[in-house]
Formats: C-alpha cells, structure tokens, sequence
C-alpha cells in the first residue's frame, strides 16, 4: 500500500466522518465548523489529484468566505433549536433508508469490479495546474467566465438590498438630492424694510 | 494506487450523506444549506476526478464555475434567511406557511 493510498484513506474517512457529523449534530454552530474541517478535507483531496489551484480556490472561497457568511448567520439569528430537533427521530429510518438505497444502486452503477482497474493516468496539466486551467479560462471559457462574474455582481447587490432595512423616522440625508441641488434653490433673497439707524427701535 | 473509482465511490458516499441530511433535518433551514453545499462538493469532487483521469481541462473549469455559482447562490439564500428571520422570528420550515402553499 503506497503512501498516496494511505492519505486518500486517512481524508476519506475524516471527510465522511466529518458530513456525517454535518447533519447529525444537535448545534448549528458545531455542524458550520464540521463542515469546514470536511471543506478543508475536500480540498486536501483535490490536491491528491494535483488540481492545485482549485483546492486552494476550496480554501479560500469556502473556508474563508462562505463557511464564515454561515457562522456570522447562525451566529447573528437567536435560533431556538429545540423545536427544529423534533421529527429527527421521526425521519431518521426513511432518511437512512433512501440514502443506503441510493448508495446501493449508485455503487451497482460504477461496478466495483472497476475499484482495481487502472491507476491514474499522469498528470494532464505538466508543471503548472493553474497555468492549464487559466490558459483553458481566458480562451476557450472566456465568455462564460464573464458570465460568471456578472452573475457574482448580481448577488452582490441583490444579498445587500434583501437585507438592507427601510426604517421610518429615522433622519438620514438624500446624496441624489444634495447633488442634484440648485443654487436659486439654497438661497432665498428676501425683501425686507431698511433699518435707519438713529431711528427709535 | 489510487484509481479513479476510489474518488467516485467517495463522491457516491458524499453525496448521499448529504441526501440523508435533507430528510433528517428537515425543519432546519440553515443545515438544509450545508446539505446542498455537500452534495455540490461531492459533484466537484467526481469533476475533479474525470478531469484528471481524461486529461481533460474542461471539468476543472466547470468546477470552476460550480464554486462561482455556489458562493452567489449560498449568499443570496443566507439573505433571504436573515429576512426571513427577522419578519417571521423563526426558520422552522414547519411554520413558514404564509403562502399557504
């Protein structure tokens, strides 16, 4: 058994032990933080198939900005977990059932006669995974990949205006408004009387 | 020697742990959440593998976009969560019915 074999054992088992935590366990926060430890397993996974830049992109992307949004939610929200437990017990069997089944039928699918066909064929990539991928991105995907930052842009504004909250009475200024000022509207010339100034008050 | 079918089996296991988890947790929105973002891992996983077995860029780059769409999509579902929270004081799926669906 090489070593390689003996890691992909080692994170296999700590990421399934791991998931299985992520829908067990009773606290939300326990099961954000499972669920990084199995993010980060996933990622050390993904390097064992050399797609370097796609297990850092793992890290930084889920561990470092999806899996804090969540624990800054679950955090944020006073959630009363008893009431969201009950019917755990209930659906435990049929959840069991379905997944075992699925497994089943999935595995018969694959055939585990393959399990020992070949080894993986050398790295496609040559010296640089990030240089393959990005030469791929920037040619063949490059439309697509606008696309996706299009798409990145259009959560951005619509994750800020669901959450942006509307009070009333609350004093605030109007920037479209002060820009959009004119001068005859900040002065107001008024005519008044001239004062003499030996004049009795 | 690790074969591609050591990932694929791995990617089967993922993905329905994370089908069990959408049964049994039913009435907690935010760990329904974590489910999808496991089952999406166990898909990228499975791309990985194929990518590397076929000597093909193509997976890696629709992983790639995967991880792009998942981010908006776990973004705007956490928003919608906090709205959700705060006009209704619950994110039990057993009493969001006010759209008497």
């Amino acid at each position: 058994m090489s070593f390689e074999l003996i890691l992909f054992y080692l994170f296999a088992t700590v990421l399934t032990v791991a998931a299985l935590g992520v829908i067990t366990v009773k606290n939300s926060v326990h099961a954000a933080l499972l669920l990084v430890l199995t993010f980060f397993t996933a990622a050390a996974l993904w390097l064992l198939l050399q797609a370097e830049f796609l297990a850092i992109a793992l890290v930084l992307v889920y561990v470092g900005a999806v899996m804090v949004l969540f624990l800054f939610v679950v955090m944020m929200l006073d959630i009363k977990v008893e009431p969201l437990r009950e019917g755990f017990v209930r659906y435990l069997p049929i959840g069991a059932i379905v997944a075992v089944v699925m497994l089943v039928e999935m595995l018969g699918l694959i055939g585990l006669k393959t399990m020992s066909a070949q080894a993986l064929p050398a790295d496609p990539a040559g010296a640089s995974n990030t240089a393959w991928l990005g030469k791929a991105l920037f040619t063949q995907f490059l439309l697509p990949f606008e696309v996706a930052a299009v798409i990145l842009t259009v959560a951005l504004i619509a994750a800020v205006m669901l959450t942006l909250r509307r009070r009333v009475g609350v004093k605030s200024q109007d920037p479209a408004k002060q820009v959009a000022v004119k001068a005859s509207e900040r002065v107001r010339i008024v005519k008044m009387e001239s004062a003499s100034k030996g004049g009795t008050p | 020697m690790i074969t591609l079918s050591h990932y694929i089996v791995l990617g089967t296991i993922l993905f329905c742990i994370s089908v069990a988890g959408i049964f049994i947790n039913r009435k907690n929105v935010i760990v329904l959440l974590m489910s999808i973002e496991l089952m999406l891992l166990a898909v990228n996983t499975n791309f990985v593998a194929f990518s590397r077995f076929l000597g093909n860029v193509d997976g890696q780059v629709f992983v790639f976009f995967i991880l792009t769409v998942a981010a908006a999509e776990s973004a705007i579902g956490l928003a919608i969560l906090v709205t959700l929270f705060r006009n209704r004081a619950t994110i039990n799926v057993g009493e969001l019915d006010s759209m008497k669906g």
